[in-house]
């Protein structure tokens, strides 16, 4: 019960990890195909896409929603809910946790989505559209939140804990956990499961990116449409997915043996107050959150071993974020590895940031950053080391995470092993 | 009772509730039996209404507590 508890420790610690991405259903099966460097992107097929400007996508091809729960649910939730719950269970079975009903009430789930259920909210509209408002169905609200993902998970596993979600575009499966180590790391709960959930590869999801124009229209050569960093590229791809971590507190978590893949030691935000899609040309508001992340870590610039970009694709994004890298890590910018997975898996919008924490984590165990790949023409406004198109193996201790969202979110987390 | 109505509502309910076939039997609740609650049982509704091309007024709906109500009900908006 939360009146025996003990004082939090102040550090908070990652136990558990899931994942549902466009290479694959799992985390044993998607790391070694992204340290492969495979491509995701291909013709889309949830929908046709023949009237859109852009017809490519990074689908998740492999996922079976009745694996995860039963089939009234599987059958008519929105898939964003479906990834969160199957990455969710995911992470809590990887961590090995078994709370008694009492520990039940300290545990929380913070699981965000940038747009939630775009699909279930498109096909309700019809609905309505064609046969009027008594045609509505009852699940609209409640599979259209975004918050949904972390609902269902708490009725799944009984977790009582804090209950809540964070909404903030493409910054949103990074401030999902950055916002689980607050809450823990202040006491309010001794667990967390968090991270981000996204299904927008829907009618409503591609018009509205395609209207916007900030998507490759690289139509004819998916294979080699999203490539951040290069100087070629010309937007980025959606994708979907969703990642989830149980984290714990740190004496939580080794008074019950757990196994810990790794600590968050920073969690920088800032916000660009300039443009409602566009980053800041001076690039002032990433920067900032990664030098927050930087002090708040206690560490130097050069013990940064990592550097997992954003690198969503676009002109503007790349040619900004690496001058964010350089004017927060100054001459070590040059010396630190900077990738973007997007290359591969496209932009999984609010799950972004969750999967490439989570691909922090595994790069730091095994000593294996996967690669930009897709990248052939240096561009001189991006002039760091992109690792481009093979993985590399490399010893580190300290990796950093961006992430940036529609509204001049920043968020950057910084973790260690 | 139809048979063939019967057949369509066992048909829509093992979809809409995720329960199999043998349970759909004539005197079984929706949501006693079937594990339906009160958004399921308008979902259900809903499904039939599409099903079987009626309105299913809401006044009326607490008229559907069993498959054999369902059954009956359709039967005679049916044949109305």
């Amino acid at each position: 019960m939360m009146a025996d508890r003990p004082k939090p420790s102040g550090r908070v610690v990652v136990t558990g990890i899931g994942g549902v991405t466009p290479l694959g259903t799992g985390v044993d099966v998607f790391w070694p195909r992204m340290l492969a460097g495979e491509n995701a992107v291909g013709p889309i097929t949830l929908l046709d896409a023949s009237e859109y400007t852009t017809r490519i996508a990074a689908e998740v091809k492999d996922f079976n929603a009745e694996d995860w729960m039963d089939r009234k649910e599987a059958r008519r939730i929105d898939r964003f809910i479906a990834f969160a719950i199957a990455a969710a269970s995911m992470a809590i079975t990887d961590s090995g946790i078994k709370p008694t009903e009492d520990e039940k009430e300290d545990i929380g789930v913070l699981i965000g989505s940038g747009i939630g259920g775009l699909t279930y909210m498109g096909e309700q509209h019809r609905r309505q559209v064609e046969g009027g408002p008594s045609k509505v169905s009852p699940f609209l609200v409640p599979y259209m939140i975004p918050d949904m993902g972390t609902g269902m998970v708490s009725i799944i596993h009984g977790f009582k804990g804090p209950n809540t979600c964070v909404v903030t575009a493409c910054a949103t499966g990074s401030n999902a956990i950055g916002d689980a180590y607050h809450i823990i790391k202040r006491g309010d709960a001794i667990a967390m499961v968090a991270g981000g959930s996204e299904a927008p590869i829907n009618e409503l999801g591609l018009g509205g990116f395609c209207a916007a124009r900030a998507m490759s229209t690289r139509n004819d050569d998916p294979a080699h449409a999203s490539r951040p960093f290069d100087k070629d590229r010309d937007g980025f791809l959606i994708g979907e997915g969703s990642a989830v971590f149980m984290m714990e507190d740190y004496d939580y978590a080794v008074a019950r043996g757990a196994k810990i893949y790794g600590e968050i030691l920073g969690y920088g935000m800032s916000g660009d107050a300039y443009h409602i899609t566009q980053p800041s040309p001076d690039a002032g508001g990433a920067t900032r959150s990664m030098k927050i992340a930087l002090r708040q870590s206690g560490l130097a610039a050069s013990d940064i071993g990592y550097v997992n970009a954003h690198g969503t694709s676009t002109y503007y994004n790349d040619k900004l974020e690496t001058l964010a890298i350089k004017n927060a890590l100054g001459e070590a910018a040059y010396k630190i590895p900077v990738s973007s997975i997007k290359s591969m898996i496209g932009h999984t919008l609010g799950a972004a940031g969750a999967i490439e924490a989570l691909v922090c984590l595994l790069a730091m165990r095994d000593g294996k950053i996967p690669p930009t790949i897709n990248y052939e023409t240096p561009d001189p406004e991006c002039d760091l080391d992109y690792v481009p198109n093979v993985a590399r193996d490399a010893t580190f201790k300290y990796a950093a995470s961006n992430s940036f969202g529609f509204g001049g979110h920043n968020v950057t987390l910084i973790l260690g092993r | 009772m139809s048979q063939d109505i019967f057949d369509r509502v066992k048909k829509v309910t093992v979809e809409e509730l995720g329960v199999k076939e043998e349970e759909v039997v004539e005197a079984a609740s929706f949501t006693e039996d079937l594990g339906a609650d009160s958004l399921d049982v308008v979902e259900l509704v809903m499904a039939f209404e599409d099903e079987f091309g009626i309105e299913i007024p809401d006044d009326e709906v607490g008229e559907i507590k069993t498959v054999g109500d369902a059954v009956t009900y359709i039967s005679k908006k049916s044949a109305a």
